[in-house]
């Protein structure tokens, strides 16, 4: 696969090939995830964007065992995760661990914030002291006040509840975190507080991150890659600044053309071609290329076959017929 | 003749068990025929409040307006009672919330929601308030509009939901239309397309438009002048390209470089502002945005600086902008 060459040079950390997540519903089955294949190397922040509904999410969960896939194979460090037992499963988990949109949704409301922080290190088999020890570290170093230990997630804000979230991710010294929307539901001051952080902790501690965001500004800002999900398919993949300067998938150009950009000058002056129609029902995905229903370029050909991720220069990757 | 929207020192007031908090604090803004006045600043600043205080839509209790006034084609319509206001909302004011699905009667069809609207302020018989229906969800890019009018809302996307509710909203051409976050809840694909057809309804029929919103990209994409908020009260206004090339109050400075800007040139950190916003029952004593602002001086802890016009003109509430 064509994917490997991205992170040919360093090593894989997270492999996906041609991942399947299916679920059933009363009203059919829907593929949430059809055919992913990426790779994810050590070190690296991959940007995974995409609209509702298209898959971004449930990838994520897949990566941790949240969701059962349907198909394909996931390596992590190189071991497939299909046939981990329940111990072997907690192994995994030290080194994938995930944060979510919504920390208060996150966070046992009767747990205190210490115990909460604590307790992969507990599930791990750490002694009481240790635990003591390192979750002081670890609120220290999420920017948190020690005395934050003895409280309960209600006294916090908004920013505050992602960064224990962030500490209880941080606890294990995962290689890598699944970030889930983590700065969509904050306020735009404390966002950035919370993307420093994230950037600082891999400065510090080289933990990778699979950034999941609708929020293309921010990817933009943490991304070194970009993944571009459309109902359950990836339709382009390349280097953060390939993706913004020559976003070679039709839909990839929409989707940055409809992105609002904090600068009136800009703004503008940039081309605007909206795109018209909205994502199809994927209980009822189109058939070909899932795209062609709201694709400015599409032909006859869009409507029977499906294209598969090809390189388009610039070590990038887009399944279109035509670019 | 009379802006279509002027408000003077409007100040709304929540009278809860933990005390009265000043949720809008003299609050003035005024919106030209045509033109788009954004209301900026970040969660619990007033800027939803302030929109409900000028639609008279607060809740009561335990939200109450104490003062000033709100002038709609120069009509001060604050005194107003509630029979009046039922005359003037949906006709002379209209307004599109966040959540479209939740302003939308979930048992009754798309036609007659707007048939409603249409009968109550116009004089329109049963048949023309249907054809009308039908031509407002044309003119709002209601793919196959026709179909559409029977439909219930949960039939329908929330893109399609939010067309709905603004084709609500001008049913009746009002003179002004406010928008609380109308596209927060929609897909960046969808969000453009919605921007664009209330760009496209505001120019066509020259309506006032107040934009209330949290993310500075919408600014920049739609508002000709911007209000930016904090802990209940204007800190800056400016036209948006004075805004974003000489922000003069810190705080909106801060929202600024807080903002990642896709294309510009990158800064390695996000400028964060420490700290958050202090609840409206702790307010500090001085400005309240002192204990987070990078050009705190002494004299903005004791005292409330007012909204001036420093040499430039522009309106801001600093000692330190004064300054220069």
């Amino acid at each position: 696969m064509n994917t490997m060459n991205d992170a040919s040079d360093t090593a894989v950390l997270l492999s996906l090939r041609d991942v399947h997540v299916h679920f059933n519903t009363p009203n059919g089955v829907v593929r949430a995830v059809s055919g992913v294949s990426l790779d994810l190397a050590v070190g690296e922040t991959l940007g995974l964007v995409g609209e509702s509904g298209c898959g971004k999410s449930t990838l994520g969960k897949a990566i941790m065992k949240l969701v059962p896939i349907a198909g394909g194979e996931i390596r992590i460090e190189g071991s497939d995760i299909a046939p981990l037992d329940r111990r072997q499963l907690i192994d995994m988990r030290r080194k994938v661990q995930m944060i979510f949109q919504d920390p208060y949704g996150s966070l046992n409301p009767r747990s205190t914030v210490g115990r909460s922080v604590a307790q992969p290190l507990t599930l791990a088999g750490w002694k009481p002291d240790a635990i003591a020890e390192r979750v002081e570290t670890l609120l220290r170093w999420v920017g948190l006040p020690t005395d934050a230990k003895q409280r309960y997630p209600h006294e916090f804000s908004g920013g505050q509840r992602q960064r224990i979230g962030i500490a209880r991710a941080l606890a294990l010294s995962p290689k890598l975190i699944i970030c889930d929307e983590p700065v969509s539901a904050l306020d735009v001051s404390v966002r950035a507080q919370v993307i420093n952080l994230l950037e600082d902790l891999k400065g510090q501690f080289g933990v990778s991150y699979l950034f999941i965001s609708h929020d293309l500004s921010v990817v933009e800002h943490i991304a070194d890659r970009v993944a571009v999900m459309y109902l359950g398919m990836l339709v382009e993949t390349g280097g953060r600044d390939q993706i913004w300067r020559s976003p070679q998938h039709p839909y990839t150009k929409a989707l940055l053309a409809a992105a609002p950009i904090a600068n009136p000058k800009i703004a503008r002056t940039r081309q605007r071609t909206v795109l018209q129609g909205e994502l199809p029902s994927p209980l009822d995905p189109p058939a070909g290329c899932p795209f062609h229903s709201r694709c400015p370029i599409a032909q006859a050909r869009c409507q029977a076959e499906k294209p598969v991720l090809r390189p388009v220069g610039g070590g990038a990757l887009a399944a279109c017929h035509f670019v | 003749m009379a802006l279509p929207l002027e408000v003077r020192g409007l100040s709304t007031t929540l009278f809860t068990r933990r005390g009265e908090m000043k949720a809008v604090d003299g609050l003035s803004l005024s919106v030209g025929a045509g033109e788009t006045v954004a209301l900026v600043g970040e969660s619990g600043c007033g800027k939803s409040l302030s929109a409900l205080s000028v639609m008279r839509l607060l809740p009561d209790p335990p939200a109450r307006i104490v003062g000033g006034e709100v002038r709609l084609n120069g009509r001060d319509i604050v005194p107003l009672p509630e029979e009046g206001m039922l005359a003037i909302r949906g006709k002379e004011i209209g307004m599109i919330f966040q959540d479209p699905m939740s302003s939308l009667n979930p048992v009754a069809t798309v036609e007659k929601q707007i048939v409603e609207v249409l009968r109550a302020h116009t004089d329109l018989g049963r048949w023309q308030a249907r054809a009308r229906a039908h031509e407002l969800l044309e003119l709002v890019g209601m793919p196959d509009a026709a179909r559409r009018l029977d439909e219930y809302p949960h039939r329908l996307s929330g893109g399609m939901c939010q067309r709905v509710v603004i084709a609500m909203a001008i049913a009746c051409s009002p003179s002004v239309l406010i928008a609380d976050e109308p596209t927060t809840a929609l897909d960046v694909t969808v969000q453009a397309q919605v921007l664009a057809l209330l760009k496209k309804l505001q120019a066509d029929a020259g309506m006032a438009m107040v934009f209330i919103t949290h993310d500075l990209g919408v600014v920049a994409e739609t508002a000709d002048r911007v209000v930016v908020m904090y802990a209940g009260r204007k800190v800056e206004e400016a036209t948006v390209d004075e805004l974003f090339e000489t922000p003069l109050h810190p705080y909106t400075a801060g929202l600024i470089g807080a903002t990642p800007v896709p294309g510009a040139a990158r800064a390695e950190r996000l400028a964060d502002i420490p700290g958050m916003v202090p609840p409206l029952n702790g307010l500090p004593q001085g400005c309240a945005f002192a204990p987070r602002c990078p050009r705190v001086m002494e004299r903005c802890r004791q005292e409330r600086p007012e909204l001036t016009q420093p040499a430039t003109g522009r309106l801001v509430a600093c000692f330190a902008a004064e300054r220069g």
